[in-house]
């Protein structure tokens, strides 16, 4: 019944109770000199999604999908469940594959490689390279429940950036605190609430410093008082920070508040894109007008 | 039966059964292991060979692999092999086929997420297996294995037919030479009885510190009532509500 201009309420922007006042550092200082995006090339084209089709047996997800995101821009992509708004963040992360065309990253293919001019499918080895420029938050957050909290966001950097243990485990230290979650650095996933878990993994997504943050429903496991922590976090992360993020959310206010870009897609087709300005006050397509006014 | 057999039979025998236990157990352990995550492998002829180890070694007799390491394997090979390893090999690989079945299950269960979890943050398939997949099925396997490792004890007793002096080899010949079968037996019984609870013991102290590594915590029970409570109602994440 709102209109999303009036959906900025409080409940939904109230800081953690733990991170208010505490003089946390702000999300740049965390991550550090090797911030992400440092060249801040604004303009570049990130991430490049090239005719792109992925099928599901007979039911086509995303058809003939074209799309870039540019260094440091923040897209939201909206639309109905089952409308391939997923298996996009799926794509770039790898986990599958698509069934025609090319996803490029930074100008490097993802899933193909050039082999004597030609491209053929890409190996693992080729993956993993291109992918450490992505971090993704999961629905689910996905924490490792063998480790505690400070070395779920420790592991990756050690063992496969290479990083020096100490000073991995110093700069998760930071990153925890940017979560508000010092208190329970010495903490087994299980011991924590779904929005600390969340916070966590944001933590561990951006110790890899990745340049792509790629952010899955990250609200919509939660209970719905645990969800403003998490999207607080998140608003810092992309007020402060050179961050590219690619973000999957129903939460609206948030998209309009950290979107450059909204992308609404229906039927594995990008039927309206534009500022978050135009898309939730002004939309052209009826569709997107629909849609808005369901979510609502 | 008189104290002499006991302390020269009876104890050395024991001592047999319990290094031919330990050291058979070990390495089922490995080949459990190897096997196992072979058969979860994503190329079809690693998965097909490591099922043909499973599905051979299930399928054969303990005691003729017992046989043939001790009897065909010198002849084949012209190396003979000191009986109590003969047996000790022939165990390994028999029961390491059952426990491999028990890594490849555990393996199985640990949740996709997980694996794409490993994949967002670029580890290697083999970094996932082993920081991420293999210490979370650990405390799955542990009490499937507690059970192998009892069944291999009672399995060691085939060993005494290649002539290592065990605890079974220990009691047949005390029977042969005093005809005290009654006693004999009993006592064979109470002693393994005794080593496979000794094990069991031991497996939960293993199994209690396998659950503690992914955040489980069986002693507490009142956990269930405060646990969810504690953190979602806790000063951290007082939002709206």
């Amino acid at each position: 019944m709102n209109t999303p201009n009036e959906s900025n309420q409080p409940s939904d922007t109230g800081s953690p109770a733990d991170s208010a006042g505490t003089g946390r550092p702000s999300a740049a200082e965390a991550l550090g000199g090797g911030a992400p995006g440092k060249s801040r090339a604004e303009g570049r084209e990130l991430i490049k999604f090239q005719d792109v089709t992925k099928r599901f047996g007979e039911n086509t997800v995303l058809d003939d999908l074209c799309f870039s995101v540019d260094t440091g821009k923040h897209v939201t992509l909206i639309g109905p469940s089952g409308s391939g708004k997923t298996t996009i963040l799926r794509l770039l992360m790898t986990l599958i594959k698509p069934d025609e065309g090319t996803i490029t990253v930074d100008g490097e293919y993802l899933t193909h490689e050039e082999k004597n001019g030609k491209l053929v499918p890409a190996g693992d080895a080729h993956n993993r390279a291109v992918r450490k420029k992505i971090g993704m938050v999961f629905q689910q957050f996905n924490l490792f429940p063998n480790m505690k909290v400070l070395r779920n966001v420790t592991e990756a950097p050690v063992h496969v950036l290479g990083m020096d243990k100490d000073e991995a485990a110093e700069r998760a230290r930071g990153l925890i605190e940017l979560v508000g979650l010092t208190e329970h650095l010495d903490k087994y996933p299980t011991q924590l609430s779904g929005g600390q878990q969340q916070r966590v993994a944001i933590a561990r997504a951006l110790a890899m410093r990745p340049q792509v943050l790629l952010l899955d429903e990250v609200t919509s496991a939660l209970d719905p008082e645990l969800v403003a922590g998490v999207l607080d976090v998140l608003r810092d992360i992309a007020h402060s920070t050179d961050i590219t993020m690619v973000c999957v959310t129903h939460e609206m206010s948030f998209a309009r508040d950290i979107s450059d870009r909204v992308l609404m897609f229906d039927q594995g087709k990008i039927i309206e894109s534009g500022s978050p300005d135009k898309i939730f006050n002004d939309p052209d397509n009826d569709r997107t007008r629909e849609f808005l006014s369901s979510v609502h | 039966m008189s104290w002499g057999l006991f302390e020269n039979w009876i104890l050395p025998g024991l001592w047999v059964t319990v290094q031919a236990t330990v050291f058979s157990a070990l390495l089922a352990l490995v080949v459990s292991f190897v096997v196992g995550t072979l058969r979860t492998s994503r190329l079809w002829i690693v998965r097909f060979l490591s099922g043909a180890y499973f599905e051979i070694f299930r399928g054969a007799s303990a005691l003729v692999v017992i046989f043939w390491f001790a009897y065909a394997f010198p002849l084949l090979f012209g190396w003979q092999l000191v009986p109590l390893w003969a047996g000790v090999l022939a165990l390994a690989l028999t029961y390491g086929a059952y426990g491999s079945e028990i890594v490849r299950g555990s393996l199985a269960a640990v949740p996709e997420a997980q694996r794409e979890a490993g994949i967002a943050l670029s580890f290697t398939p083999m970094q996932r297996l082993r920081r991420i997949e293999i210490p979370q099925a650990w405390p799955e396997m542990v009490p499937p294995f507690n059970n192998l490792a009892i069944e291999l004890l009672k399995g060691t007793s085939l060993i005494s037919v290649i002539a290592v002096a065990d605890l079974a080899f220990a009691g047949n010949v005390i029977r042969l030479s005093t005809n005290e079968s009654a006693p004999v037996y009993t006592l064979l019984l109470v002693l393994y009885f005794l080593l496979a609870f000794s094990i069991t013991r031991g497996m939960r102290v293993v199994e209690r510190h396998a659950k503690r590594g992914v955040g489980k915590l069986p002693e507490k029970k009142s956990r269930s009532g405060q646990g969810d409570v504690a953190p979602a109602g806790g000063s951290t994440n007082g939002g709206g509500a």
